[in-house]
């Protein structure tokens, strides 16, 4: 079973999310911030990321790049799931090295697209 | 809506759209129709049956095929039918047309454009390798609402967001809020008009590649047959064909087959690269043979 880290400080997104992943099958932890996504990382190194960006402590985009220099961290697939939805901000994340990326409001379509996208599912 | 107006939009809708619609979809006729009813101000079913009876009213029977058929659609759908045209497709008719540097491209329902334009973007890919070629992607459908938002090719935020990578978005997309554009170099790529499938289609000319994609579904047998038909006829020699994920011709036609190594691809039966004859159909073997076979 694939386990998927879902980072947002949203308790409701979380949890929508978490539904939706374990339809797909995965395992799942959660995160509030990004500085306890990285706790959770160190732990134990996730398949895929769902990463919200605005949090408090640290937010999605620092985290994704802290992610990317730890010793493993770039196997993980990084899955933004944001209400950012600019332009500017999705080809900041790619560039980053986020590997798809969600546009709030979302649904159980879209997150199996993007996670089959990315090889996934 | 009383049996003998259910009987007449049947009809009408077989007879000018193909579309076979069962008994038990009658709820589903009332609720679109109605719904176009009170869009045009009309007071009812029966009145709108009434207006359609002497068929002189073409465009209010469009209204009506398009208000009973159904244009859902994705970028990528399904994906395997687009990662055949790229890495399966594509190659074969690079070698075979590198005389004609030409490639003519039909899709044959396409509703809101996301097929053909998800066509155009992996031929944008491969730009480099066309260089001097002339491609042409011709996109119709029966319903001009379908082909008016196709040709403005923008598209809402959930409808970018299914099937289509981010990378693509990016490429080849322009923002415009929560809506989205395809860029003026794809839709240049793609050329929409008016098409029913039941009718002649030689206008068009040959294509290498047609894509037929779910719209057959919404037809019965004898239909389909005369669809794929005619279809067939605007097949290059060694054309492929492409159906929907749940979609065959076993059973239907015998102008289409499989083709010989790619499962959910299709060619015109002379072609070399189609399967042949019982291969693949291990129950063929048990049928009571033919005049033909038995002369053969
Ligand atoms: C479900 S969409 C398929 C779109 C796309 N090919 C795909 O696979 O996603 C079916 C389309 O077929 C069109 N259609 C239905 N009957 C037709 C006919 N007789 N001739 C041409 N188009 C037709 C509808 O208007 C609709 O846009």
């Amino acid at each position: 079973m694939k386990y998927c880290l879902v980072v947002d400080d949203s308790a409701v997104i979380r949890k929508v999310a978490r539904r939706i992943l374990e339809g797909l099958q995965f395992r799942i932890a959660e995160a509030e911030d990004g500085a306890r996504a990285i706790d959770a990382c160190k732990g134990e190194m996730p398949d895929a990321v769902l990463l919200d960006w605005n949090m408090p402590i640290m937010d999605g985009y620092d985290f994704l790049r802290t992610l990317r220099q730890m010793p493993g961290g770039k196997r993980p697939k990084v899955v933004f799931c944001t209400t950012e939805n600019d332009i500017a901000h999705i080809a900041r994340a790619m560039h980053a090295g986020a590997d798809e990326y969600i546009m709030k409001p979302f649904d159980k379509e879209i997150v199996a697209s993007k996670f089959h996208q990315v090889g996934l599912l | 809506m009383t049996e003998a107006d259910f009987d007449f939009l049947r009809a009408l809708l077989h007879q000018r759209s193909g579309l076979s619609l069962s008994q038990d979809k009658r709820y589903l006729a009332e609720s679109r129709l109605g719904m176009l009813c009170r869009r045009r101000g009309i007071d009812g079913l029966s009145t709108l049956v009434q207006a359609l009876r002497p068929g002189t009213d073409l465009l209010l029977e469009n209204a009506v095929i398009e208000a009973m058929t159904t244009n859902e659609t994705l970028f990528f759908r399904d994906r395997t039918p687009f990662d055949l045209f790229r890495d399966v497709i594509l190659p074969e008719k690079l070698t075979a047309n590198a005389a004609s540097r030409t490639l003519r491209i039909w899709c044959a329902a396409v509703s809101t454009g996301q097929e053909a334009y998800s066509l155009a973007m992996i031929l944008d890919e491969m730009a480099a390798r066309l260089v001097g070629w002339k491609v042409e992607i011709l996109g119709t459908d029966i319903s001009s609402e379908v082909l008016e938002k196709a040709r403005a090719g923008i598209y809402s935020q959930f409808e970018v967001q299914r099937g289509l990578p981010i990378q693509m978005l990016l490429r080849h997309f322009r923002q415009d809020g929560d809506k989205w554009q395809v860029s003026e170099r794809i839709r240049a790529m793609v050329e929409l008009k008016p098409h029913n499938l039941l009718l002649p289609n030689s206008h068009f000319g040959q294509f290498d590649i047609i894509f037929c994609r779910n719209v057959l579904i919404y037809f019965d047998v004898p239909t389909k047959a005369k669809v794929m038909a005619a279809l067939a006829q605007r097949l290059t020699a060694d054309g492929v064909f492409v159906l929907g994920a749940a979609e065959t011709v076993i059973g239907i036609t015998t102008t289409i087959v499989p083709d010989k190594s790619h499962r959910g691809l299709y060619r015109e039966s002379r072609s070399s690269n189609a399967q042949s004859a019982g291969l693949g159909l291990p129950f063929d073997r048990t049928r009571t043979p033919t005049l033909s076979s038995v002369r053969g």
